[in-house]
C-alpha cells in the first residue's frame, strides 16, 4: 500500500484512488478515418512497462479528480505527480 | 532412461535413506542452437515443451527460465481447476484441458494429485442469478456437467456456509460442475519438467531472455544471461512479463499486469470438502491437503510487476469470508503473497501466431490460466510445430483485437480464477 499526494487534497491513502491506467493515450481526431489496426492500437494495446510509466489516477473517494502520475511499476515507487492537462514535465 | 516412480521405488528408497533418488531432469548448459525455444518455465511454458517433444517430436527444443521452474505463477496460485466457461470457444479450451487433466498423473508417472471436488459458485444478487443460470444452460448445452442450485442445495453441499438471508450479500444459490476440482501446482510443472527432460528437452534455469533478435520479418535466436541462443521458433509463455518479451520484438499486446494475491491458513483438520467461489464478493476458498484454508483475493487496479498487492484487496476478500464462514473467525493466517498476472481486455488468453515468423505468444490467461496448463500446452505445441492453430485455440488469435471477434468472458462466465 502506498500514500498518494492528490494535487488537489494533500497525502491519502492509496484506498481512496482508482488507477486508470496508461496516461496520454490520445482520442483520434478523427475517428471516422480510422481503419481497423488503428483502432486496435487505441482501444486496446498497451506499453505496460515493466519501469518508470505514465499513468492516470482518480482519487475517487475523495475529490474525485483526474491527475498523472509517473510511477515505476518495478517496485511501485511514485516519482511524479502533476495535474491533468499540464505537460509532462518529463520527456 | 527414467526410473518409474511407484510403491516399490519407494520402499526400495526408504531403505537409502532417500539419498538415491534419480534427478528429475538435468541441468544442462544451452546448446548453441535449437529447433524451438520456449521462454518461461512455468506450467504453460513445460507443458508445451512436453507436447512439442511427446507429438510432434521436436526433441532439439529448450525451456529457458530466468528463476527457477515453477516459480511463477505456476507456484503462486489457487490451484482452481474447472471449464464452466460461457462461451463455445472458451468451454472448448478449457474442457480440453480438464479432460487431459483426468489422466495426467498416469500419464507423466508423476502425482499431481488432481482431486475433482467439485467447484460450487455462489450468487449473491439477482443479476448473479441470472447470469448463473444463463452459464449452467450454456455449458449443458456444450456436453459440461452443470447444475444450479437452491441456497438449501448450496447448505446441503457445504454446511459452513452462513445462508442466513440476514447478511449483506446473502447466498441466493450457486452452480456447481462436479468434475472440477484442485491440482498440486509445483507438481505439475515437475512433473512436465520431468517428462520432457526424459525426451530430451533442454530445461535451462537461471536464464534470463535479455533480446530477441529479428532479421526483418523473422527471429533469428535469444540474448540470454547465459548468451546467444540461435533458433527459427520462439514461443512466449512469460505470463506477468509477456508485454516485457514483447516489446523486446517490437510488438503490442494488449495486456496489462497487474498483482493477484492468496493466503493460507494455519493447518486445521478437515473442515471443506470443495471449492466455494464467490465472484460478488471476491472470496474463494479450498483446503489444502496439509489442511491449510487456500484463499485467493482479487486484483489490484494498478499496473506493476512488484509480485506485492494492496493490503486493502486482502482485507476486502476476509471480511468476505468471515461473513460467509464465521466458523474460520479464530484462524490465523500464515502467509501471503502476490503474482503478477496479464490480464487480456476479453479476459481470455492468447495462444497465436504473431506478425514476425517464428514468433509466438501464449499469454493473457490474467487470474485464471493453471486450469488450463495441460491443455494450453498441447494446443500451443500444435501451434508451433505446425505454424497453425489448432481449431481449439483458433479462436485465440491475437486478431480478434482487430477484427472485433472478442471472446468476452468478464463477470459472466464467473471468470475470475
Ligand atoms: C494469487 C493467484 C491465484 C491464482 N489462482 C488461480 C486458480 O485458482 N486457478 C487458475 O486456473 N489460475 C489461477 N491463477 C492464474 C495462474 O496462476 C496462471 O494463469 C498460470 O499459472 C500461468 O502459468 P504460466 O506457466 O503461463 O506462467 P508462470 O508460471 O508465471 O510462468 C512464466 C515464467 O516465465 C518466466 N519469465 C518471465 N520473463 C522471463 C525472461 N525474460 N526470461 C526467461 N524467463 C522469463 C518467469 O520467471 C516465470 O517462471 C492464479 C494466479 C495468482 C497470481
Ligand atoms: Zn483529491
Amino acid at each position: 500500500m502506498f500514500i498518494i499526494n492528490c494535487p488537489f487534497c494533500g497525502e491519502r491513502d492509496q484506498s481512496e484512488f482508482k488507477a486508470g491506467g496508461e496516461a496520454h493515450i490520445e482520442r483520434p481526431k478523427q475517428p471516422t478515418e480510422l481503419n481497423d489496426e488503428e483502432w486496435a492500437e487505441y482501444l486496446f494495446m498497451r506499453k505496460n512497462i515493466k519501469g518508470i510509466q505514465f499513468e492516470r489516477w482518480n482519487h475517487a473517494h475523495g475529490c474525485r479528480k483526474w491527475f498523472n502520475m509517473l510511477r515505476d511499476t518495478s517496485n511501485d515507487e511514485i516519482k511524479l505527480i502533476y495535474k491533468m492537462g499540464e505537460k509532462s514535465p518529463i520527456e | 532412461m527414467k526410473n518409474k516412480y511407484s510403491i516399490f521405488s519407494l520402499i526400495k528408497n526408504a531403505f537409502s535413506y532417500h539419498e538415491n533418488w534419480q534427478k528429475a531432469w538435468k541441468d544442462p548448459a544451452p546448446k548453441k542452437e535449437y529447433d524451438a525455444v520456449i521462454v518461461g518455465g512455468g506450467g504453460h511454458g513445460l507443458a508445451t515443451a512436453y507436447y512439442l517433444a511427446k507429438k510432434h517430436n521436436m526433441i532439439n527444443i529448450a525451456v529457458v527460465e530466468k528463476n527457477w521452474i515453477g516459480g511463477g505463477n505456476t507456484g503462486r496460485n489457487t490451484t482452481i481447476i474447472r471449464s464452466n466457461y460461457l462461451w463455445d470457444a472458451s468451454a472448448g479450451l478449457y474442457d480440453h484441458a480438464l479432460k487431459i487433466w483426468e489422466g495426467l498423473s498416469q500419464e507423466l508417472n508423476y502425482n499431481i494429485m488432481f482431486s475433482q471436488r467439485g467447484v460450487m459458485n455462489l450468487a449473491h444478487n439477482l443479476q448473479d442469478v441470472r447470469d448463473l443460470k444463463r452459464r449452467t444452460h450454456a455449458n449443458r448445452l456444450n456436453g459440461i456437467d452443470a447444475y444450479y442450485l437452491s441456497t438449501e442445495e448450496v447448505k446441503k453441499f457445504c454446511p459452513i456456509i452462513n445462508t442466513s438471508s440476514n447478511i449483506r450479500y446473502p447466498v441466493l444459490g450457486g452452480t456447481l460442475q462436479k468434475r472440477a476440482g484442485t491440482a498440486r501446482h509445483d507438481a505439475v510443472a515437475w512433473g512436465y519438467a520431468r517428462g520432457a527432460d526424459e525426451m530430451g528437452v533442454d530445461i535451462i534455469q537461471n536464464c534470463e531472455v535479455k533480446g530477441i533478435k529479428r532479421n526483418g520479418d523473422e527471429v533469428e535466436g535469444l540474448e540470454t544471461t547465459k548468451g546467444f541462443i540461435k533458433t527459427k521458433k520462439i514461443g512466449v509463455v512469460a505470463a506477468g512479463h509477456s508485454s516485457v518479451l514483447a516489446n523486446m520484438a517490437g510488438l503490442r499486446l494488449p495486456l496489462e499486469s497487474k498483482p493477484l494475491q492468496a493466503l493460507v491458513s494455519e493447518p486445521v483438520k478437515p473442515i471443506i470438502d470443495t471449492v466455494v467461489m464467490s465472484n460478488a464478493v471476491h472470496a474463494y476458498v479450498s483446503q489444502s491437503d496439509k489442511g491449510e484454508l487456500v484463499i485467493g483475493a482479487g486484483t489490484d487496479d494498478y499496473i506493476s510487476y512488484s509480485q506485492k498487492g494492496s493490503h486493502q484487496i486482502v482485507e476486502g476478500t476476509l471480511n468476505a469470508i468471515l461473513e460467509l464462514y464465521p466458523i474460520f473467525s479464530r484462524m490465523r493466517m500464515l502467509r501471503q503473497w502476490g503474482g503478477i498476472v496479464d490480464i487480456c481486455p476479453d479476459a481470455s488468453p492468447i495462444l497465436s501466431k504473431t506478425s514476425i515468423k517464428g514468433l509466438y505468444f501464449n499469454c493473457g490467461w490474467g487470474t485464471g490460466g493453471f486450469k488450463a496448463t495441460p491443455g494450453s500446452g498441447d494446443l500451443f505445441a500444435h501451434t508451433i510445430a505446425n505454424d497453425e492453430p489448432h481449431k481449439l485455440n483458433a479462436a485465440f488469435n491475437l486478431n480478434r483485437f482487430v477484427s472485433g471477434d472478442l471472446v468476452d468472458e468478464h463477470g459472466a462466465a464467473a471468470v475470475a480464477h
